[in-house]
């Protein structure tokens, strides 16, 4: 007993006493799925690459976003960023430019020459891939990653698909596709230029391939019989921008009528006002709230000195001129002729009313479905003949590039499985990081970074790409706009405002762990984490 | 500002770290190697906010003193949480004596270590408002008029929390607690009673005096960091949301500090000699309102009929803070 005086007892710490048994309610980490990975097509990991380019790391960016879709470069130019409409900051001040960190990233790629991993194992068995757009290009891109022999025949005379022969050059320079489309070529992917597959059974069976995936596209200009004398020249949409790649460039006139309201439309009206046309005029039916056009691109086109007649329909083309009928909106939104009728000066028109499917390649091919005009396919992207995937434009889908994307990816996935005569099963999702899950105190006030927009002269006259590009430090401030929704950024919140210290932290990368023993459960780490990535589940009692 | 506030790397220096900033950038609470001086097994109520303040001041002591740190506590919540003998969650040389004597204990300490020549060893002197603002004041102002060298921690929940929530003199106007019950005409704490000790500090003209909240961490660790770098009388009131004596959500502590703070009725700022230094302005405005509705000290403002007079009378309090102290800037961000 050598004790001070009066005192009996040793001190004791209080960790004896673990506090944690009075817990009703406990905090458990979770990672929540953020709105932007949840709407894009391509299934990208949006969240996941922004983490690593808000850090600066460019390369690993790069790589966790080619994952899922290798061509972001051209994602960053012609994507219409779904993403950015789902975005939880939009609701703060403006959503993060995700688009514009994708095409830094994906020119930072090809400015640094990083290059794809390639496969460990060869699986030996062949998959042809007909057509090389995006939707073919992708496939291949997954399936030769996965360790498949792919072979892609292309009918035409350059790999690209509609980002060549559709889009136009002022949005998508053709160095950035040729660059994009040889880094997939690198991972051992045949390309057949010029190889059109007029029977798909007599491909598979001379290339002595396993599986297939079929992506053709949509090529054929859909046409709407206009009453016409032999003066008017009237072409498709599709034409003129395919003429675009060679060496004749099309001849319109110096006024040019197109005829529609689609995202092709457009293009093929800046292309006109491009090649010198005086007036360049887009005639739809109905208003511009009702366009299926993006309306940026309406903006763009209108800034650029294109003109549009809304609620127009073509009646009659005549000799350098056309006849035009006013519309009125109906009650339930559909246009309704109204008998007043309009000339306009042209010298000539062009159809952007969609696209068809050339589906004869698949002549005698049994368990096949064609519903209009397109391919059905299953949930697993394959036809009804067993071992023929679709997907692209030639299924039914929105016809972008990144939903062409997605579909490429899909069907690699299944393919890989269905080869190994198994079946595929995607991981089940996590539950959506809604705005309500963030504490948004927390971020710091950042508005949107404007990307330079090419002067207005230029945009009239040459091809020059009209949307230019972030730079290293004011990409690295929008990636880092980003709220990392429903994904722990080790903050350090709940390690902070733990009351009881029941909150280990793991160090730098391996996030946080909860210490049961103490943990009260008043939830306060819940409630102050910015991102939503802690949740309260009620303890067995 | 007390420090410089890091703007635009995702989360700034709003939260307790950020990985994107140098660790140097990073508060005491984000370290792996803090003291945790107040240890996990406390009994203090799920979501107290003094512990939390408390660790997040002690720790920040420490790590100005290099762990040269003695506390003499007194009696309250804080106390008898965390050391029911002879169990203690401290680790630190810590010392409690009576519910009124902390400040004269910690001069005591003070100049023991002066006489000992223990130039290193730092004191704090702790308690809830209960034992500052009404039992230890005496002790407390004779320790500022005398500029004995402690650093006296005020943690202001506003009432008597551990023996029954019963009033003390910081316990705000229209409160109800167990002695200023919801009743009759003018139901809970009484308007125009009560004090406000940072400014009867700050009129001591003593080296520093400073208030803080849980919800600032950023701001809190830089001013105790400030208060070790002085000598002499030195004064922090730090405001620490009491679930249980507010009614209010055991998750929701930091969120009212943080409303306290956004509607001007606590303003946070720092003095130095008596003359206000720096105030930390409100970021988004919110009207009392905001900040009453979740209590249910404040219930009987929002039944039937709802006390609009009361809230109109509470809300001119805030406003008066905005002016007196300029809580709003329209630049700050």
């Amino acid at each position: 007993m050598d004790k001070p005086f009066a005192i009996t007892l040793n001190p004791g710490s209080s960790l004896a006493n673990h506090t944690g048994s009075w817990r009703t309610v406990r905090p458990i980490y979770v990672d929540r799925l953020p709105p932007c990975n949840a709407t894009c097509p391509a299934g990208e990991n949006i969240q996941g690459w922004l983490f690593h380019a808000e850090s600066g790391d460019y390369e690993k960016a790069w790589r966790v976003l080619v994952e899922n879709n290798p061509m972001p470069a051209i994602m960053g130019r012609v994507c219409y960023h779904p993403c950015e409409g789902a975005c939880n900051r939009q609701h703060i001040d403006e959503s993060v430019g995700i688009n514009s960190v994708e095409r830094f990233l994906g020119d930072e790629a090809i400015k640094r020459g990083w290059k794809f991993d390639r496969p460990t194992a060869q699986t030996g068995k062949r998959v042809l891939v007909v057509g090389a757009g995006p939707s073919g290009l992708s496939a291949a891109y997954h399936l030769a990653r996965l360790g498949h022999a792919v072979e892609i025949h292309e009918a035409g005379p350059l790999a690209g698909g509609m980002m060549r022969f559709g889009i136009p050059k002022y949005r998508l320079p053709r160095e950035v596709l040729d660059a994009e489309v040889g880094r997939i070529l690198e991972l051992g992917v045949v390309l057949r230029l010029d190889t059109k597959v007029a029977n798909i059974a007599a491909s598979m069976k001379a290339g002595a391939f396993d599986a297939a995936f079929l992506a053709v596209g949509a090529h054929i200009g859909k046409r709407a019989y206009i009453p016409a004398g032999d003066a008017t020249k009237i072409v498709d949409a599709v034409s003129v921008l395919r003429s675009m790649e060679g060496e004749d460039k099309p001849l319109l006139g110096r006024r040019v009528v197109i005829y529609g309201g689609g995202n092709t439309a457009i293009d093929v009206a800046r292309t006109a006002k491009r090649l010198g046309a005086a007036e360049s005029i887009i005639v739809y039916r109905r208003t511009r709230d009702k366009m299926p056009a993006h309306d940026f691109e309406v903006e763009e086109a209108l800034q650029e000195g294109v003109m549009v007649k809304w609620l127009s329909t073509i009646k009659q083309a005549g000799e350098g001129n056309i006849t035009i009928e006013k519309m009125a909106l109906d009650d339930k939104g559909f246009p309704q002729p109204t008998g007043e009728f309009e000339t306009l000066e042209a010298d000539s028109v062009v159809l952007a009313l969609g696209q068809d499917v050339d589906l004869s390649l698949l002549d005698g091919v049994p368990g096949l479905e064609i519903k209009d005009g397109t391919v059905q396919v299953g949930a697993n992207m394959m036809t009804g003949a067993p071992g023929i995937f679709a997907g692209g434009d030639m299924v039914p889908s929105e016809r972008t590039v990144t939903v062409g994307v997605g579909h490429g990816k899909k069907a690699a996935r299944h393919i890989d499985a269905w080869l190994a005569g198994s079946t595929y099963v995607a991981p089940p999702k996590h539950e959506i990081a809604s705005f309500e899950h963030l504490n948004t105190w927390y971020y710091s006030e950042a508005p949107h970074t404007l990307r330079p927009v090419l002067n207005i002269i230029r945009r009239q006259s040459t091809f020059d790409e009209v949307l230019g590009g972030l730079d290293e430090t004011n990409a690295q401030f929008e990636a880092r706009r980003c709220l990392s929704c429903g994904n722990c950024f080790e903050c350090d919140n709940c390690y902070g405002v733990c009351p009881d210290n029941a909150v280990i932290k793991l160090g730098p990368g391996k996030r946080f762990q909860f210490n049961y023993d103490y943990c009260k459960g008043c939830g306060m780490c819940i409630a102050e984490c910015p991102c939503g990535a802690i949740k309260a589940v009620a303890e067995e009692i | 500002m007390s420090f410089q506030p890091v703007k635009f790397y995702q989360t700034g220096t709003f939260t307790v770290g950020n990985r994107l900033l140098a660790p140097e950038e990073r508060s005491v609470q984000a370290s792996t190697r803090r003291y945790n001086s107040l240890n996990s097994g406390h009994r203090a109520c799920q979501g107290c906010g003094e512990a939390l303040g408390a660790r997040y001041a002690i720790d920040a002591a420490m790590e100005a003193t290099h762990g040269q740190l003695i506390a003499a506590n007194a009696t309250g919540c804080l106390e008898v949480f965390s050391t029911p003998y002879p169990e203690t969650s401290w680790q630190i040389s810590w010392i409690h004596s009576l519910f009124g004597n902390a400040a004269a204990v910690a001069t005591g300490i003070a100049a023991a270590m002066k006489v000992k020549g223990r130039k290193e060893v730092r004191v704090v002197a702790q308690g809830g408002d209960g034992g500052t603002t009404d039992i230890g004041f005496g002790c407390l102002s004779g320790m500022f008029e005398r500029n004995d060298d402690v650093l006296y921690i005020c943690y202001d929940n506003g009432g008597y929390m551990n023996t029954g929530i019963q009033r003390s003199s910081a316990t705000p106007p229209a409160a109800r607690t167990a002695t200023t019950m919801a009743v009759g005409p003018e139901p809970g704490n009484p308007f125009g009673q009560g004090k406000f000790v940072p400014a009867i500090a700050m009129a001591h003209d003593i080296p520093y005096v400073a208030t803080a909240t849980v919800a600032d961490l950023r701001d809190l660790e830089a001013k105790v960091r400030r208060a070790m770098e002085l000598h002499g009388a030195r004064y922090i009131h730090i405001l620490v949301p009491c679930p249980l004596g507010w009614g209010t959500a055991s998750g929701d502590t930091i969120k009212m500090a943080r409303l306290a703070k956004e509607t001007g009725v606590f303003p946070v700022f720092a003095a130095e000699q008596g003359v206000i230094t720096n105030v930390l302005k409100i970021r988004k405005q919110q009207p009392v309102e905001e900040y009453l509705r979740p209590q249910k000290r404040y219930a009987h403002l929002f039944g039937k009929p709802l006390r609009v007079d009361v809230i109109a009378r509470l809300q001119e309090l805030a406003d008066r803070n905005i002016r007196k102290y300029g809580l709003l800037d329209k630049e700050a961000a």
